[in-house]
């Protein structure tokens, strides 16, 4: 579902971020990305995302590469995947129902349907009564949630989150990263960043290790009981 | 996307911009009224142009010729020469004044009776006013001027074209000048709205970075800001045709007066149709224009990075 091919990435003036990188997370799959700070991680995602292109190599998504997306197809594109991030990035001038709605509203879906959908994943993410709520309302564990169910809002097939428990107590953590496994489980491809190894390893999944930008290992970690359920 | 659903996001956008506006009065006040008056100023260009050429119109008669018969030539010479004219192509009319009745003409100013009084006979000839057809230009006048000089017991031809010539010299002089302010200051309020709209775009830069990241077109986000710049662009245009009518009904009077003083029935041109049309279009496309290219500029560093 996702590919890296020897991918590199040379931000101006600095040194590599990545450096000839090959991954594959395979479609259905949840795959943590674990390594420090300036391991990489974010220049994965963001390779993912399309907000940045690759210095070299080719990054494969649903089959095709993104090297051939011109900069009109970037937005469709984007459209078909679930992005969660770190700060949130939530509208604090919006309410819950609007912030979840916007990608649909985007996607030019009609209104009726974006009702349905908007409180179908409000209510996934047990937000439902809280809907009109702006975010700076919510508790940080409810906006992290608010953020996950815009980015579930349009069914993606791919989701990426970036640091999405960065902020969060281990409660809470452990809260959202099961959110992330229900959603895993009903088919959604999953890319996780985050540098929180003792949480990850709670969950049974993939983990990719990048160390100065590069792929420093892959493994898989024992599931603990009470983690995923 | 189909088609009711895109209609109802447009409708949103453009209700939304107003909201926008309202929100802030002060602001948007202040902005529109710098529209408003760069706009009126070439649009009082313009209609100054509009009543000028009306007043040339209206001195059409200068065109005239007078044509003086030599002293002592009888009226019935003169009536003659009249018929004769009145027959000829290029020339619409002739009118006789003979010289008792311009004497008694001028024996109406008492300036010129005491010094007529004064006089033996009567000094002034018989005159005939000929008014050369429509659309005749200064070469053909020149060469009908030749023609009647040349006429038997004809001792002058006078026609004084030079002063309406004058006028219309300032008056195509002031139409240019009207383009230039207009392309200017149409440069300007776009740069007006291109600002506000930048300044917008300031306080909204992350609802548009992340309406990017989950998937928004250029056009989607454009769109928003360009109702905006189209809002400021009416509501300048609005404002300068206010400005316009205002100042051309406290000038309606004295222009006038100023007129009726040399004869004239002339008015200030109103703000005519076509006045009302340039001065609307081009705050539209101004706004318009404006607005695209503040997005256009924002929205170039959102690319993806190579």
């Amino acid at each position: 579902m996702i590919r890296f091919e020897n991918v590199s990435k040379r931000y101006d003036g600095a040194r590599e971020a990545l450096s000839n990188v090959s991954i594959e997370v395979a479609a259905g799959e949840l795959a943590f990305l674990t390594g420090r700070s300036g391991a990489g991680k974010s220049t994965v995602l963001k390779l993912v995302a399309l907000i940045e292109r690759p210095t070299r190599g080719q990054v494969i998504v649903g089959g095709r590469p993104l090297a051939r997306l011109g900069y009109r197809d970037v937005p469709a594109y984007r459209q078909q995947i679930g992005m969660v991030f770190q700060d949130n990035r939530l509208l604090n001038d919006r309410s819950a129902y609007e912030n979840v709605a916007l990608p649909l509203i985007i996607s030019g879906t009609g209104e009726r349907e974006i009702g349905r959908r908007t409180r179908a994943a409000l209510d996934q993410v047990g937000l439902l009564d809280r809907e009109k709520y702006p975010p700076r309302a919510l508790s940080a564990g409810e906006q992290q949630r608010l953020s996950i169910a815009r980015a579930i809002v349009s069914h993606p097939k791919v989701l990426i989150a970036d640091e999405p428990t960065g902020n969060l107590d281990p409660d809470l953590s452990l809260e959202i990263m099961n959110l992330f496994r229900r959603l895993n489980e009903v088919g959604v491809t999953m890319l996780i960043a985050s540098h929180d190894l003792p949480l990850v390893e709670r969950f049974g999944s993939r983990r990719i290790v990048l160390s100065g930008g590069q792929v420093s290992g892959s493994e898989s970690t024992a599931q603990t009981t009470g983690a995923g359920k | 996307m189909s088609a009711g659903i895109l209609l109802a996001r447009h409708a949103q956008n453009l209700l939304g911009a107003l909201g926008a506006l309202t929100r802030n009065p002060v602001g948007t006040f202040l902005t529109v009224s710098v529209i408003g008056i760069a706009l009126a100023l070439p649009a009082a260009l313009h209609v100054l142009v509009q009543t000028g050429k009306s007043a040339a119109g209206n001195w059409d008669d200068m065109r005239d010729f007078s044509v003086y018969m030599a002293p002592a030539t009888p009226l019935p010479r003169a009536e003659t020469l009249a018929r004769e004219l009145r027959k000829r192509d290029g020339i619409d009319s002739v009118q006789l004044i003979t010289a008792e009745a311009a004497v008694a003409e001028m024996g109406k100013d008492p300036v010129f009776a005491n010094a007529l009084a004064a006089l033996e006979g009567n000094p002034l000839p018989h005159t005939l006013v000929v008014r050369p057809a429509a659309g005749m230009d200064g070469e053909q006048l020149g060469k009908l001027s030749a023609e009647l000089q040349a006429t038997p017991d004809v001792d002058l031809v006078k026609l004084d074209l030079q002063w309406v010539q004058r006028l219309n010299a300032i008056l195509d002089f002031l139409a240019r000048l009207g383009w230039i302010a207009a392309v200017l200051l149409g440069g300007a309020v776009l740069i007006i709205v291109g600002n506000t709209i930048r300044l917008d775009i300031q306080t909204r830069t992350e609802e548009i970075e992340v309406a990017k990241l989950l998937g928004a077109t250029d056009s989607f986000v454009r769109r928003p800001f360009l109702y905006l710049g189209l809002w400021y662009g009416l509501f300048g245009s609005l404002l300068a045709t206010l400005i316009l009518a205002i100042s051309l009904w406290l000038l309606g009077a004295p222009v006038a007066r100023l007129a009726t003083l040399y004869g004239s029935d002339l008015e200030m041109a109103g703000v005519g149709l076509e006045t009302l049309a340039a001065v609307l279009g081009g705050g539209l496309l101004a706004g318009w224009s404006g607005a695209w290219l503040a997005v256009s500029r924002h929205l170039s560093g959102l690319r993806p990075r190579d």
